[in-house]
């Protein structure tokens, strides 16, 4: 059975695997973005984290986001993968491929992905650090707003 | 009519569930499920300009109007990635 390629899940991530499953025949080019915890975060220094997601709602999400790629580059296929759970320093987070028959669309795709998960993906990190914890709170998520989508698109192509 | 309210990250934590069942007059919408948790749980209006939420898995609106057994989540800013 081919593996699903849009996946909230408790278990490490593969890029490797990512990158196989989203690549065919076609392409030319299949970019990786892996998202990993870092040891500090706004002056605190970060122990672990905790991701909490809405599972079924944040791959709807991840399909979101690989159709509104397609309207852009038509021709790029993505896979996304977001680990939840407790995250040590320097585990995977996230992992994201863009498979595309030509590297630059594989790349822009591959971004423009990261910086959607960011503002539609209903996912939280509960950050542990040295004295304390807190909840990660970023973006307030409305996939319908055309101005954060068009700021995830500067952001891919700059 | 009864819907479930499902509740994430720090929402969770202020109210101290996962998962609650709401009674609500036929006709609700989201936002009136909203107003009437967030006087159950005043620490919850906090959140009232920022909270996004979803109707049986799908993105939604305060004006939604719901119908009995609907699962309402409702979303704090999220930090994924």
């Amino acid at each position: 059975m081919a593996p699903r390629v849009f996946q909230v899940t408790p278990d490490r991530l593969d890029a490797a695997a990512l990158a196989a499953a989203v690549a065919t025949r076609a392409d030319g080019a299949v970019t990786t973005f892996v998202g990993i915890v870092r040891d500090h975060n706004g002056g605190r220094r970060v122990l672990w984290l905790d991701y909490e997601a809405y599972a079924p709602l944040a791959e709807k999400a991840f399909e979101r986001i690989d159709e509104e790629a397609r309207e852009r580059w038509p021709e790029a296929r993505l896979a996304i993968h977001h680990r939840i759970g407790r995250l040590e320093i320097g585990d995977a987070s996230i992992v994201i491929a863009a498979a595309s028959p030509h590297r630059s669309d594989a790349f822009v795709a591959c971004r423009y992905a990261i910086e959607r998960v960011k503002q539609i993906a209903p996912i939280w990190k509960h950050e542990h650090f040295e004295g304390g914890d807190v909840w990660i709170e970023g973006a307030t998520a409305d996939p319908a707003d055309a101005g954060a989508r068009e700021v995830a698109l500067a952001r891919a192509c700059t | 009519m009864h819907v479930t309210v499902r509740l994430f990250a720090r929402l969770r934590e202020l109210t101290g569930a996962a998962e609650l069942t709401r009674e609500l007059p036929d006709g609700a919408t989201v936002g009136a499920a909203w107003e009437s948790l967030a006087r159950d749980f005043p620490s919850l209006t906090a959140y009232t300009a920022s909270v996004s939420c979803a109707v049986n898995e799908e993105y939604s609106r305060p004006s939604h109007r719901l119908e009995d057994g609907d699962e309402i989540a409702f979303l704090p800013p999220v930090s994924g990635g």
